[in-house]
């Protein structure tokens, strides 16, 4: 789960990682008043959205007249932006982030994820704070800095100096190193204790009052650690996804929504992928991923299909099952069900493999249902791809 | 011969008084599973199919000499149930559970590092050596008796090539589903070399996916250590970067990941890589040359 960047700052100032004062406002009237209390030389409104690239978008304004706060406020709310992580359509702004400026004097970056060959957290870092970090890992990976943490034995002051110095603080700005390291082992508590998946900070600032600031926060969460956490459960903006992806989750459905043409129904998250891919060997192109799950029944596949059908760009539907715990005559008798609740207005490919798949076959066929029938996967993508047409 | 479990293989199985776990152990002892014990904390003395449960892991290796513990814990208490099996002397902890926080699994990884105790998993369908043991929840009767070792990053992508190596009467020794967690226990590596020195074993499928580098390091080891035969799918060429494709571990991110990249990699280590996963079990049996 993605949160905005106030709600990242705001979980940084609690586990003291030190942020410009700022607050989230969502019209102009309470940016005027929280302008008015800010009171300081420069104002930074930043639209809310779960995007990067937001600064070039024109989703980041900056001025030093508190009159005029109001009407950037205006101007961003309500505002469609394109950036290059939102797809062409863009996303609206709901909500901005009104903060005090900073004075500059070095831009760095900072993060924390798990590595996954190790298994370890371990902290990114660079002098080269404002760049895209991919864009420095490809041009000049001698600039990326990396440092494991041992979680056995946590953050430790030897982490912290391998940083620091590898940044060249010592040079750069003495007075800062003690706060950096002391930040990092608070950024680091922050990263376990919340069960973030990543935390970023782009750009981590050195003032020129030789202060540490986090000018830019993006936190992401793992999902299977968010019963533990009521409060970053309340950060979800469901503004900033897709309805039917919201609708599939209600109905315990892993759904991701793609581009193409062909909605897909399939059990297990590796075979659901495969039979992606095989759409698209066949010629054409997935509308979706959607895993059922194990224990897919009647009300599952009811709501799969509500939700393949309410996608406009789905020209036809492959469902794809390899029957394990999971048997193929109920699933079969699932598809007879919901076809009765669910008008299915395109073609139907239904492959079934595995626990009695046969019964499942012979079920379908003796159902009166307008559907094609299939015993394995590049037969029943074929046909599929067959029926909706090739996509150039 | 096979690798991991055979039919000696004492199990005990965590969470057995649940759901999951009551069907699954019932259906592994009916495969012919030695599942000698259960663990539910507080139901010491009650029975699930004639399988004594225990309260602690401890209990249930001194009294039946599990050697293998099978995990149906729920998410929250599944970290404390991997390191209770660990700490009680179990040599093989096979993970099924799905969910459970990364996080939790970092310290998990951590703690076990040094000891003598493989964790397959979690996130998993389990291993099962053919007509010998099946621990986990895969569907037995797909599987066949033969000469391939299946290695997979997944489940029911994992029953669509088994049944393809059955069908075409090649049958395999061991499957081993390593799970689609991004923190796991035993990798592909692990694996692929246990197969090597397995006899029983002419060659290998390895199904992989898009995130991380676990497919790169095959490769790595691939190129110098296998000499068996290794037939590879990496699923997810379709998967757009930055989403997660329903495995917790299965995403691009950073460029990274991609399986494109990936069978790239396994290609230049030698390993036949098909881009249609319908195309698996030909393969692997015409570099066997069966």
């Amino acid at each position: 789960m993605n949160v905005h960047e106030f709600q990242a700052k705001q979980l940084f100032a609690q586990f003291g990682v030190p942020v410009p004062r700022g607050k989230e406002v969502t019209s102009p009237e309470a940016a005027t008043a929280w302008a008015n209390e800010l009171n300081t030389p420069v104002f930074v409104v930043k639209a809310q959205i779960h995007a990067g690239g937001r600064g070039k978008a024109g989703g980041v304004k900056i001025t030093k007249d508190k009159a005029a706060v109001a009407g950037l406020a205006k101007e961003l709310i309500g505002k469609t932006l394109v950036t290059h992580q939102t797809g062409p359509k863009g996303r609206q702004v709901h909500r901005l982030l009104l903060e005090e400026g900073a004075n500059i004097s070095k831009e760095l970056y900072l993060s924390i994820l798990v590595d996954r060959d190790s298994g370890w957290p371990v902290f990114i870092a660079s002098t080269e704070g404002g760049m895209e970090i991919e864009e420095v890992a490809e041009k000049t990976p001698e600039k990326i800095i990396k440092e494991l943490i041992d979680p056995a034995v946590g953050f430790q002051g030897y982490n912290g100096r391998n940083v620091a110095f590898a940044l060249g603080l010592n040079t750069i700005e003495p007075a800062v190193m003690n706060p950096f390291i002391q930040m990092m082992g608070n950024l680091y508590r922050m990263f376990m204790e919340k069960h973030a998946a990543m935390v970023e900070i782009n750009p981590l600032i050195i003032t020129k009052e030789k202060t540490i600031v986090a000018l830019d926060g993006k936190v992401s969460f793992d999902d299977n650690g968010l019963f533990k956490h009521a409060d970053v459960q309340q950060m979800r903006d469901l503004n900033e996804e897709d309805p039917l992806e919201i609708e599939a989750g209600a109905n315990n459905l892993n759904y991701v929504k793609l581009d193409g043409n062909i909605g897909c129904m399939v059990n297990g998250a590796g075979l659901a992928m495969a039979t992606m891919d095989v759409i698209k060997l066949a010629g054409s192109e997935p509308a979706n991923f959607l895993d059922v799950g194990g224990g897919a029944t009647k009300e599952t596949v009811a709501a799969g299909f509500r939700i393949l059908l309410k996608d406009p760009n789905v020209k036809g539907i492959f469902i794809n099952i390899f029957g394990g715990i999971v048997r193929c005559e109920r699933i079969a008798n699932g598809v007879i069900e919901a076809a009765k609740e669910v008008k299915i207005t395109v073609p139907l490919v239904v492959r079934l493999q595995g626990t009695n798949a046969e019964e499942g076959r012979k079920l379908l066929a003796e159902s009166g249902l307008k559907l094609e029938v299939a015993n394995d996967l590049w037969e029943a993508a074929q046909k599929i791809v067959k029926l909706t047409g090739k996509v150039a | 011969m096979s690798i991991l479990v055979n039919k000696n293989t004492r199990v005990v199985v965590q969470g057995i008084t649940g759901k999951e776990g009551s069907f699954h152990a019932t259906q592994c002892k009916a495969y012919g599973t030695k599942v000698v014990a259960g663990v539910t904390p507080g139901k010491a003395g009650q029975e699930v199919e004639g399988i004594p449960v225990f309260n602690t892991v401890r209990d249930a290796v001194k009294k039946e000499g599990c050697d293998t513990s099978l995990i149906f814990v729920p998410p929250p208490f599944c970290a404390d149930a991997i390191l209770e099996a660990a700490d009680a002397g179990v040599k093989l902890i096979i993970c099924i559970t799905e969910g459970i926080p990364v996080n939790d699994m970092v310290k998990v990884k951590r703690a076990l590092y040094g000891r003598d105790v493989r964790l397959i998993g979690p996130n998993c369908p389990g291993v099962i050596t053919v007509d010998e043991a099946k621990i986990g929840i895969m569907p037995g009767f797909i599987h066949k008796k033969g000469i391939v070792g299946v290695v997979s990053r997944s489940g029911t992508l994992t029953y669509e090539a088994v049944h393809q190596l059955s069908t075409l009467g090649l049958g395999e020794t061991t499957c081993v589903g390593i799970g689609g967690d991004p923190v796991n226990g035993t990798g592909f590596v692990d694996v692929l070399a246990l197969f090597e020195k397995d006899p029983e074993t002419q060659g290998i499928v390895m199904i992989g996916e898009i995130g991380g580098d676990a497919e790169e390091k095959a490769a790595e080891f691939i190129k110098k250590n296998v000499k068996k035969p290794v037939v590879s799918f990496i699923a997810g060429i379709t998967a757009p970067p930055g989403r997660r494709m329903g495995h917790a571990g299965a995403i691009v991110s950073g460029g990274k990941g991609t399986a494109a990249e990936k069978m790239k990699t396994l290609e230049s280590a030698g390993v036949k890589v098909v881009k249609n996963p319908a195309e698996i079990g030909n393969a692997i049996k015409l570099a066997l040359g069966r």
